[in-house]
């Protein structure tokens, strides 16, 4: 995994609620991939093609200054919706590192950090504060994210501090996964898993009654 | 159970959560992290195949076959003799065979009982057990926390981890209590009380949270309903929902095929009558819901949250205060192609669906059948039953349901998660509207430019019939 430690970029609004993973990605774009790199045209689908597959010149990433964007600011529940992986990986592929959300669907919450992407919890008003100095002024959109500082810079320069779980953010800092981690833990796993036998043992006899 | 004094300590009471989560901590990774112990893992198509590869691929093994589980589910067709199904989903059903073969883990395959979508099959062949951790690569595996058991879905490279390593690293979550109290009317079901849940909390109501349901109206449910209300508290925001174990879950569970028996078994149920919360256990927020007053529900937007009572009116966006919602809901009126405060009934629809984890079922069959019964779906409506397992389907046969729909003019199909989420191919087409008794309304969900809303079995079939929204009460349930 990559690491993230700061990130100075042109950032994007999509302050509407609830942008779900099947908008992100749809399903079926995941079940025939054969590689992630198939992803990104595909992202956030729903909104960025039109019926007839043209471009829809309303969508934020569509637009000329924010096309390319490695920032989204995004409303409430962001991610929320299936576990799809995909939509972290679709996002991955058009450029995106960081999102700032008042709030995320969990599972994509976590597996942001499986994949090295960013999600920072920023309260909706500090959200709409920042969307806000986007706009008037083409030549500051620029956003810095600076994780070894938990911080987050406006183009004007206002400071919004946020909360990260420790535990992810020294992973995503060194690009740690947890996989490597847990593996040279196989044997405090073998002791639980002794230890649990005796007092469940029904959870392990999984034997088949016909 | 009261409090308890531990070396001159008064303890606080523990949430059924904490004991479960307790149960399986292999470790404490500070900052509220911990490795946790999974005691039971089900794959399924879509997620399977390739998780495995990878870790064959890593120079991996599977570290617990036997605490894994398979089936078909998400890209098989659910046409008869599973005709239609795709290249992409023969190559997936291929890949589980072949990796869950290789590494010795029990896959339930197709026209075999014990094949169904996985939430249905986990429950039903006595594999979730309360007090178990449970795990899978689909968000709605909150569904079996009716079980008493702690479930919940989980991402592709977490999937891996639990592969290699039967553990997953997770943060610990909030609890939330939500109380169900009082009786539900006629007409009404276990969806109709968690949409109203939806509804009044918000689509992120539950984020952070273990959601554990409690109260009058949960404890008379059947296991069935339970399922139903745990379903959806993804779509509450919730990665956990939970009801305790009771007589009832104990008298669903004994005899199934995977539950312990004999001494087993009773040593088993002593430690779950230890799980439920303490009296004096203390939950970060509490929802008290007065389910007396709630009429079957059906969403109007592209978010569960935009849901109403069956007689209310579409809103108006112009009236919400927050303009992230004020968005959301002009962008879900448009794609729904609804007019704000126009009465929901009376919209016409194209296609219902029953079927999915949330709803498909013995029960949630009986009930739809139950409307269907002697009368002819609208001329302008196609309709499909999609049972949630083989078990469940032929267990309809054997009491004629299928015949039921049949002869109503639904089509009675093959189980698997179908046209919930289209994974299969089953697709909506764009710009008409659908009844579905499954659990996402999101845009694109049942086909690109689909218009999803979501009901109970019983208003889908009156729906269905009726070739318009409609109260089910209006036909006599």
């Amino acid at each position: 995994m990559k690491p993230f430690r700061i990130l100075a970029a042109t950032a994007a609004p999509l302050l509407r609620d609830n942008i779900d993973t099947d908008i992100i990605i749809r399903i079926e774009k995941l079940v025939g991939m054969t590689d992630h790199s198939e992803l990104g045209r595909w992202c956030f689908g729903a909104l960025r093609y039109l019926p007839d597959g043209s471009e829809n010149p309303e969508f934020v990433l569509n637009q000329t200054p924010y096309r390319g964007s490695e920032i989204l600011l995004a409303g409430a529940n962001f991610g929320c919706g299936s576990s799809r992986e995909g939509a972290v990986w679709a996002m991955m592929q058009i450029g995106l590192k960081v999102v700032l959300a008042p709030s995320f669907g969990e599972i994509f919450y976590n597996n942001c950090f499986q994949n090295g992407m960013l999600p920072v919890v920023l309260d909706r008003g500090s959200i709409e504060e920042i969307a806000r100095e986007l706009e008037p002024d083409a030549a500051r959109r620029s956003v810095t994210v600076d994780l070894e500082r938990r911080s987050v810079l406006s183009p004007r320069g206002k400071e919004y501090a946020f909360e990260v779980p420790e535990l992810r953010r020294e992973a995503l800092l060194e690009g740690l996964d947890d996989l490597g981690l847990t593996l040279k833990r196989e044997a405090v796993i073998a002791a639980h898993e002794k230890r649990d036998r005796g007092l469940r043992p029904w959870i392990y006899q999984t034997v088949e009654v016909p | 159970m009261g409090k308890q004094d531990v070396g001159g300590v008064r303890m606080a009471g523990r949430t059924m959560f904490q004991k479960i989560w307790d149960d399986h901590v292999v470790a404490d990774l500070g900052d509220n992290f911990f490795l946790l112990h999974i005691d039971r893992h089900i794959m399924h198509d879509l997620g399977g195949p390739a998780a495995m590869l990878d870790v064959k691929q890593r120079g991996l093994r599977i570290r617990n076959p036997e605490l894994t589980f398979a089936t078909v589910d998400h890209a098989i067709s659910s046409a008869p003799d599973r005709f239609g199904t795709t290249e992409t989903g023969i190559r997936l059903l291929t890949g589980l065979r072949a990796g869950t073969r290789d590494a010795g883990v029990r896959m339930f395959d197709v026209g075999e009982p014990g094949q169904g979508i996985v939430h249905v099959i986990g429950p039903e062949l006595g594999l979730t057990l309360p007090g178990a951790l449970l795990v899978c690569g689909d968000s709605h595996t909150c569904t079996q926390g009716a079980m008493g058991a702690l479930a919940f879905g989980i991402g592709s490279t977490e999937l891996i981890h639990v592969l290699a390593t039967q553990t997953l690293v997770q943060p610990r979550p909030k609890t939330m209590r939500v109380c169900f109290h009082g009786t539900m009317s006629p007409g009404v079901t276990a969806k109709d009380l968690i949409l109203h849940l939806i509804g009044t909390v918000g689509a992120a109501g539950g984020s952070g949270y273990a959601v554990e349901y409690a109260g009058s109206a949960i404890r008379s449910m059947s296991i069935e309903e339970r399922l139903t209300v745990c379903n959806l508290s993804i779509e509450l925001g919730a990665k956990i929902g939970m009801v305790a174990s009771d007589d009832t879950t104990f008298g669903y569970l004994k005899g199934r095929q995977f539950a312990p028996t004999g001494a087993l078994w009773d040593r088993a149920v002593a430690h779950w009558r230890t799980l439920p919360s303490d009296d004096d256990a203390e939950f970060d927020r509490e929802v008290e819901i007065d389910v007396d007053r709630i009429a079957p529900h059906v969403t109007w937007g592209t978010s569960p949250e935009q849901v109403l009572p069956i007689d209310g009116v579409i809103p108006d966006p112009a009236a919400m205060v927050e303009a992230g919602k004020r968005a959301a809901a002009v962008a879900a009126l448009d794609y729904m192609g609804l007019e704000p405060g126009r009465p929901i009934v009376g919209t016409p629809v194209d296609w219902v669906f029953i079927g999915s984890c949330t709803n498909s079922r013995i029960s949630d069959l009986r009930s739809a059948a139950e409307i269907a019964r002697g009368r002819r779906i609208a001329p302008t409506v196609r309709a499909w039953v999609v049972p949630g397992s083989e078990a469940i389907k032929r267990q309809a046969e054997t009491e004629g349901l299928d015949r039921v729909f049949t002869e109503a003019g639904f089509e009675w199909r093959e189980p698997g998660c179908s046209m919930c989420l289209a994974a299969n191919g089953e697709t909506i087409a764009a710009g008409q509207r659908s009844v579905s008794t499954s659990n996402r309304n999101f845009v694109g969900r049942q086909g690109p430019g689909a218009r999803t809303h979501l009901a109970s079995p019983a208003m889908a079939a009156a729906a269905a019939v009726a070739g318009h929204i409609t109260d089910v009460r209006s036909l006599g349930a």
